[in-house]
């Protein structure tokens, strides 16, 4: 038993016996179960230190990296409810990365005008996107493909086809800084999390989004403005993107269009889809979508841990992408519901 | 004068561009209407095109194969390890494309039996299927074998002479990569305009449930859909083995993509029901002449083809978009 033992499993212990929210438990009991596994499987999985008083381990490691997926996860949950779908936010994230090193390794600019130009320019291929989808009434998968496609050529476009290097201390913070012990990712996540609960739970703007996803063509004769909450979803899907973009260039200290953020659009759809949104929209839980999140990661770390090569780990992945669809299929669900039922009537 | 059917008309504008592409390029680079650099950008492209006709299958059902490139692969690399462990080419073929076929039908099985979502399935497909190639080799394998070396270079069609700069005949061969991409297109479309499973293909496209209350088997199609994507996929593999000699578990990230952007280009609405088979073709041939003219154009670099590639893809869209409003 360490300390770690002592924190950890009261504290998901307590949130699974006292979260009231259903789609809060499934994500939450499968990261519980996924490091229950590392607990007796993985050893030195939980070791923590402390150095120059910063936490160092795995599952910090955990946390930092999946910033970049729960950031994504974030605009996507909401991209997800109104019954869209993103699939250009890994293209966005090499464009922001490509903007930022640019930027500053090229043209000279302070890191505050470069994060500012990175993540207006993330912003405005959004409002493209949005644009296309909102407006123009195009289907999301095809809309957003055209940036998937297009973005890393114009990611590339930016750098001249170079992978840039910086060295500039305030942007390598961004990715690898610490902050109150904690890698500062972390805050950023919190921050970005807390904004979006905010304006999602505490205002309207979540009835709207949910109220879209369901039906849309109801939504707009209720007077709402359906479009644009559309509209909007796709213009916070790539500003969080933007972020997460800025996060990856600053992690490796470079700009690399081919490969930031490659597949990660793919991880964050996976990261909403385990925290138990259906992709035909309606409903969304952010917090869910954040477990969703680091469930992948976790995963990625295990396999790592347990020696698996990186290229045979999309295995395991494709594994748990087929249960998880079982899972919440429309036909096995009353039925999985029947036998659990059946099992505890007896008793 | 009969007016042409509408929907036809995404298919003609985009031969419209295929010639304006090629009659641009050849003002611009004389060279481009030389036959061997025709016959070339069909041999080049014969395994997207292969891919693309498969994925236009799925499209028009109303569905979505995003395993495209991960199957080609592990059909890539599958083949050359069988070759190289001495088993007869023709059995390795029909392995192969056996395995192929499989796959797309298990994973046409869970999206229709258990009512999954396509895009989340064939994903899972796309990771198992690059995983796996990874597990049976983890490099390309370069394949040394007899067929490769003796037989399929006399497979390649003469189609006539030319004389070269020295005046000395030399023959025209088509590649029999290119043959297999021809064969593909023509019964690809056989089967999509003149059998009952085509037509029951359009019409789930159009609309499943009226598709269901005429009494088209559904759930067979559908999941049949997917086995024929799978089947198009592992014969792209091959054809990709016939081109480049070798096999490689990394190659082809992406081509699900290019595949469905060489459909779209080439007509088919994704939405479903509407489409062509040989429209892909041209899809196929605009992205190659695309990549064709940057490589001609030598100071341009690569990426301005993705960016060209996402360009046409919203222009076809956006005129998609346009004809199928008005039509409303």
């Amino acid at each position: 038993m360490s300390p770690t033992d002592f924190i950890l499993w009261p504290v998901l212990a307590a949130l699974l016996f006292f979260t009231r929210k259903q789609a809060l438990m499934k994500p939450l009991l499968a990261l519980t179960l996924l490091l229950l596994y590392n607990r007796f499987c993985s050893p030195g999985f939980f070791d923590l230190e402390i150095k120059e008083g910063h936490l160092y381990g795995r599952l910090i490691d955990i946390l930092n990296q999946g910033a970049k997926v729960m950031l994504l996860a974030l605009g996507m949950s909401l991209v997800i409810a109104t019954g869209g779908v993103d699939l250009s936010v890994g293209a966005i994230m090499a464009v922001a990365g490509a903007v930022l090193a640019q930027g500053v390794a090229a043209r000279g600019w302070s890191p505050a005008t470069a994060i500012t130009a990175a993540l207006g320019v993330s912003a405005l291929l959004g409002l493209w996107n949005g644009l296309l989808v909102a407006f123009l009434r195009i289907q999301p998968i095809v809309a957003t493909l055209i940036l998937m496609v297009a973005g890393r050529g114009l990611a590339m476009l930016i750098t001249d086809g170079q992978i840039i290097n910086f060295e500039n201390p305030s942007l390598v913070f961004l990715g690898n800084g610490y902050f109150l012990g904690l890698p500062f990712t972390l805050t950023l996540v919190l921050v970005m999390l807390g904004l979006t609960a905010f304006l999602t739970r505490r205002t309207a703007l979540g009835l709207f989004l949910e109220a879209t996803g369901d039906n849309e063509t109801a939504c707009r004769y209720a007077g709402l403005p359906a479009r644009n909450v559309k509209f909007l979803t796709y213009v916070f899907a790539a500003f969080c993107a933007g972020l997460a973009g800025l996060i990856a260039t600053s992690n490796i200290k470079s700009a690399d269009a081919n490969n930031i953020g490659l597949y990660l659009e793919l991880d964050a759809i996976l990261a909403v889809v385990v925290g138990g949104a259906a992709l035909t929209g309606g409903r969304f839980h952010l917090l869910a979508a954040m477990v969703g999140a680091l469930f992948i990661q976790t995963l990625t770390t295990t396999l790592y841990a347990a020696n698996v090569s990186a290229d045979i780990a999309p295995v395991p992945k494709a594994l748990v992408i087929i249960a998880v669809c079982l899972l919440q299929s429309p036909v096995l669900r009353p039925k999985l519901a029947k036998l659990l039922a059946k099992k505890e009537r007896p008793a | 004068m009969k007016r042409p059917d509408p929907r036809l008309l995404p298919t003609l504008a985009s031969l419209g561009v295929l010639l304006l592409l090629f009659g641009l390029g050849c003002l611009r680079f004389p060279d481009l209407l030389s036959p061997r650099v025709i016959l070339n950008l069909f041999g080049d492209n014969s395994c997207l095109g292969v891919a693309a006709i498969g994925a236009t299958f799925v499209i028009l059902s109303g569905g979505i194969d995003l395993s495209v490139g991960a199957v080609v692969a592990f059909t890539g690399i599958l083949v050359a390890s069988l070759l190289g462990h001495g088993v007869p080419p023709l059995a390795a073929f029909a392995l192969a494309l056996l395995v192929g076929t499989l796959f797309g039908t298990l994973m046409g099985w869970l999206i229709q039996t258990f009512e999954l979502p396509a895009f989340l399935v064939t994903l899972g497909g796309m990771f198992l299927a690059r995983g796996l190639a990874f597990i049976i080799h983890p490099q390309s394998i370069a394949i040394e074998h007899a067929f490769y070396a003796d037989t399929l270079p006399g497979f390649s069609l003469h189609i006539g002479s030319t004389t070269n700069a020295a005046g000395r005949a030399i023959p025209l061969l088509l590649p029999f990569t290119a043959v297999c991409l021809g064969a593909a297109t023509l019964i690809g479309t056989l089967l999509a305009r003149s059998t009952a499973f085509g037509r029951d293909i359009y019409a789930i496209g159009s609309s499943e449930s009226s598709a269901r209350l005429m009494g088209v088997p559904v759930a067979r199609t559908k999941i049949l859909v997917y086995g024929l994507a799978g089947f198009m996929s592992a014969f792209a593999g091959l054809v990709d083995t016939f081109y480049k000699q070798s096999g490689n578990p990394a190659s082809f990230v992406g081509l699900e993509l290019e595949a469905i952007a060489a459909a779209v280009i080439g007509g088919t609405l994704l939405r479903g029901g509407v489409g062509y088979i040989p429209g892909t073709l041209v899809g196929v041939l605009i992205l190659g002449l695309i990549q064709t003219l940057v490589t001609f154009q030598g100071n341009l670099s690569s990426w301005w083809t993705k960016i060209a590639i996402g360009g046409l893809l919203f222009v076809f869209i956006l005129l998609q978009q346009v004809l199928s409003k008005r039509k409303a």
